[in-house]
């Protein structure tokens, strides 16, 4: 029966490593939101196509 | 004339009716000119992803902005508040956007560095409508960022309270790691205790049953002293207070349970509780945490403050500068430009001043002030820029005094408790069972008070009781908040349920602030004839020449030049087109006609073509659709329907018609009136609800029982309500009313439930017979039974309601 007791302390270190990643992803901020992330990965990244407008034309978007 | 409404094609912005099908660009239509730069601007930078994403998400552009309205954000002094971090390279500031709703928001909102390359990053946090800004103030300003957050849509929402003190981050690690750490525990008490149960407590390796119990003991010491510690503190600070809250039967169970449990692993007689007491903590902070989700996910407690302008241009000498509003003085000299709001009771001294007190009355048309008169703070400046003298400070003004009224001082449905009026019983109840319990046995069987008392303790936990009405509420909230109705809190759906009363606000409330019918009277008028009206009532900024312009069909074909324009502030305008001379406005003003002028109804533009009296534009308030259906469900329902109206009674068959006969209406109401109105109704013992709009409600709406502030724009709103109800839901009230009804009978329902559990738990434990293994079994099953049953019951009935 002492096969057990190594397989209860194996059980409690695995459950133990799990409380401790999930308090790390709490600390890291990972559950401070949890909606935003799921739909940020689905924007495409189209790179600017247009370099050629002048950085000036920016200075008028807010008359 | 007819509406031209029908013609129905859509902004592609922001997906309002185009009133003019001649504002193009790329061949999409738009309702405005603003929408348009907003569009032509994502264009350019390769943004239009945003309208891919959700139809029309676009907000409608307010059009240009005068340039200073961000003005004070160049004042080192207010930016020092408003941002976190600031070095040579970079600031780091968080906006609260409110107006954000759907991805094509977050979309835009994070690639604001495409738009502006000063930014160097932007990130969302879409639930708490925050957007987290670093920029380099080599190449930008804050003053600029927030002018293009303006531009597109998202005007932050800056306000004197956040700058005078900044928020603590919402969020609450502490809670979770509580909850993580006891859930740990708990669910690995459950699976050392179960060998235990299988064999009913006789293990034959007595090694293995010893370090099962001590490995429990150890797990359970970090759930007492960390996890549980909030409900400890919470019950000792009530009794101090000589108050026996709901956290000082749970403390005590919890107690009683770990330190029987303990005895009886240390004396060798058992295994103990732990793993029910670990499982109380456990389903009680996860209660807990959900209540914090949804009790305060509002921040409601805005006051005066939250509406005024941040800074505003001071006259010193000769020179203009930029204040925060707080620094006003006395007899300061301020100038006030086109839609810019006065932030002070102060004199006219230059200008002629046209002001809109829609927002203090809710009435939307302006008042022309002259020279030397007093213009109350929270009025908005049309037209030209006024120069004004000061009378009395920010915090002394006409608005800010409405706020002094006492009835603000007290927060009302916020001390009542979230929990059921039975549950001050359970605590009383529960001791009495015990001291039952105890004198019963010392009679029958000394040796079995101990077991059978600190089971009676164990057992009867209050956290079903506590869970249901947590879960039921919540969960309402949420189906109330996907209906754009926003409560701020639970304990308004408990007021709600009572309601028997309603009174209405006309103005907004019932009627489309943005829409009204028109219609002519009159000589039938050419297409020419039109187009002149048109180019004339463009001109004015006054909201009834703006209806007409709206309501005229484009013809953009036509381009008339005006060679003369006059406009006398709250009568009419006077012009010259081509060589027609026009006149438009009050009967007064063109001197009409008397059989013009009587049977006015609703308010009248009269016009003047050439030197003939053409005829006359009326504009009617244009009621919600389906209002009448809703008023009948509502008296059907026994509620009592009052209107009370600040407006003129112009309106009042209309009303009647909608009402009905039965139904009092006043007209002309003050403020003041309204709020003495409904502490009569209170007097005779009525639950009132009452549906406002505009800051003048305010009294009124935090005087009923229930307040009710109906917007268009949900970050505009007024701050004594207990909800905001978005203008184009209102007709939904009915069903709100009675699903709020419902949901009480569910928490009563759910009660009784717990109430069952509670006396089948009890009974074994009375007699001394409560095993761990009927606990650990009843507990887990009791919470976990209600929680389905609320949260499925409470959404099949909002399914039933139609919400």
């Amino acid at each position: 029966m002492s096969a057990l007791f190594v397989l209860i302390g194996i059980s409690i270190l695995v459950a133990g490593s799990f409380l401790a990643a999930f308090l790390w992803s709490v600390s890291n901020g990972q559950f401070d939101d949890d909606y935003t992330p799921s739909i940020r990965m689905l924007f495409d990244d189209n790179p600017k196509k247009k370099t050629s407008t002048p950085p000036s034309s920016k200075n008028n978007t807010n008359q | 004339m007819t509406n031209t409404r029908s013609i129905s094609v859509n902004c592609f912005h922001c997906g309002d009716v185009c009133n003019d099908i001649s504002i193009l660009a790329a061949d999409h239509h738009f309702c405005c000119q603003g929408c348009k730069q907003v569009y032509l601007l994502l264009n350019e930078n390769n943004l239009c992803n945003y309208y891919d994403l959700d139809k029309t998400p676009g907000l409608k552009a307010r059009g240009n902005f005068v340039s200073g309205r961000f003005g004070y954000l160049d004042d080192e002094a207010t930016m020092l508040k408003l941002i976190q971090f600031q070095s040579d390279e970079q600031i780091n500031v968080t906006f609260s956007v409110p107006q954000m709703h759907c991805s094509s928001c977050i979309y835009l909102l994070e690639n604001l560095h495409r738009i502006e390359p000063g930014v160097k990053q932007s990130q969302v946090n879409f639930q708490q409508k925050e957007v987290f800004v670093i920029f380099d103030p080599r190449e930008t300003s804050l003053r600029k960022v927030v002018e293009l957050l303006a531009f597109i849509g998202y005007e932050p929402y800056i306000s004197l309270k956040d700058a005078v003190t900044k928020k603590a981050p919402a969020f609450n690690r502490r809670q979770i790691y509580k909850i993580g750490v006891a859930g740990f525990c708990f669910s690995n008490i459950m699976m050392l205790s179960f060998p235990e149960y299988f064999s009913s407590g006789n293990i034959e390796e007595p090694g293995l049953k010893t370090a099962f119990t001590w490995i429990n003991v150890a797990l359970s010491v970090p759930v007492l002293f960390f996890s549980a510690s909030a409900i400890f503190i919470s019950a000792w600070k009530g009794l101090r207070q000589h108050l026996l809250n709901i956290d000082a039967p749970i403390a005590l169970a919890i107690m009683v349970t770990f330190v029987r449990s303990y005895y009886e692993i240390i004396s060798g007689h058992g295994a103990g509780y732990l793993d029910s007491g670990t499982g109380i903590v456990f389903f009680m902070l996860i209660g807990r945490w959900f209540q914090n989700k949804t009790y305060d996910s509002f921040s409601f407690d805005r006051d005066y403050r939250s509406y005024f302008p941040l800074g505003v241009s001071v006259i010193e000498g000769k020179i203009e500068k930029n204040i925060p509003v707080t620094q006003l003085q006395r007899s300061d000299r301020i100038i006030i430009r086109h839609e810019e709001m006065v932030p002070a009771d102060a004199i006219l001294m230059k200008g002629t001043a046209n002001i809109d007190y829609s927002f203090v009355s809710g009435e939307n048309a302006p008042v022309e002030k002259q020279k030397g008169e007093l213009i109350y703070a929270g009025g908005k400046q049309m037209g030209s820029a006024i120069e004004l003298e000061i009378i009395k400070e920010v915090s002394r003004s006409y608005i800010t005094q409405l706020w002094n009224n006492d009835i603000f001082k007290g927060n009302k449905n916020e001390d009542r408790s979230y929990i059921h009026p039975w549950s001050k019983y359970f605590t009383i109840v529960l001791l009495s069972i015990a001291v039952g319990t105890l004198i019963f046995w010392s009679f029958f069987d000394p040796s079995k008070i101990l077991p059978a008392v600190t089971a009676v303790l164990i057992v009867a936990c209050p956290c079903s009781l506590l869970l249901s009405a947590t879960f039921t509420y919540g969960n309402m909230l949420r189906i109330f908040g996907r209906n754009k109705l926003f409560l701020k809190n639970a304990a308004v759906i408990e007021g709600l349920a009572k309601i028997n009363t309603i009174i209405f606000d006309k103005t907004g409330t019932i009627t489309h602030t943005n829409a009204a019918v028109i219609s002519y009277e009159g000589i039938p008028l050419t297409g020419d004839e039109l187009a002149i009206i048109k180019t004339v009532a463009q001109q004015s900024a006054h909201p009834l020449s703006k209806i007409i312009a709206a309501s005229m069909p484009a013809s953009p074909e036509k381009l008339l030049t005006l060679t003369q324009f006059k406009e006398y502030t709250g009568k009419g305008l006077e012009a010259v087109v081509g060589d027609i001379p026009v006149k438009m406005g009050s009967a007064n003003f063109i001197q009409a006609d008397h059989e013009f002028v009587t049977h006015d109804t609703g308010t009248s533009v009269h016009v003047v073509l050439g030197k003939k009296h053409a005829g006359k534009f009326i504009v009617q308030n244009q009621y919600r659709q389906g209002i009448t259906e809703m008023v009948h469900n509502l008296k059907q329902d026994g509620n009592e329907l009052f209107v009370l109206s600040g407006d003129n009674d112009s309106e009042h068959a209309n009303l009647k018609k909608i009402f009905g006969i039965n139904t009092t209406i006043n007209f002309n109401q003050s403020p003041q009136q309204k709020l003495d109105f409904i502490k009569k109704l209170q007097l005779d013992g009525k639950q009132v609800l009452m549906i406002g709009d505009g800051l003048n409600d305010a009294g009124a709406l935090m005087q009923s029982q229930v307040g009710f502030s109906v917007s268009e724009n949900s970050a505009r709103f007024s701050p004594a309500s207990d909800a905001i109800l978005d203008g184009s839901r209102v007709l939904l009230l009915d069903k709100f009313i009675s699903y709020a009804k419902a949901g009480k009978k569910i928490v009563t329902a759910s009660f009784i439930l717990s109430i069952l559990y509670n006396i089948v738990g009890l009974s074994f434990a009375i007699q001394g017979i409560l095993s761990p293994m009927i606990a650990a079994i009843l507990m887990p099953a009791s919470s976990i039974s209600i929680v389905l049953f609320v949260s499925l019951l409470s959404s099949y009935t909002a399914k039933q309601k139609g919400l």
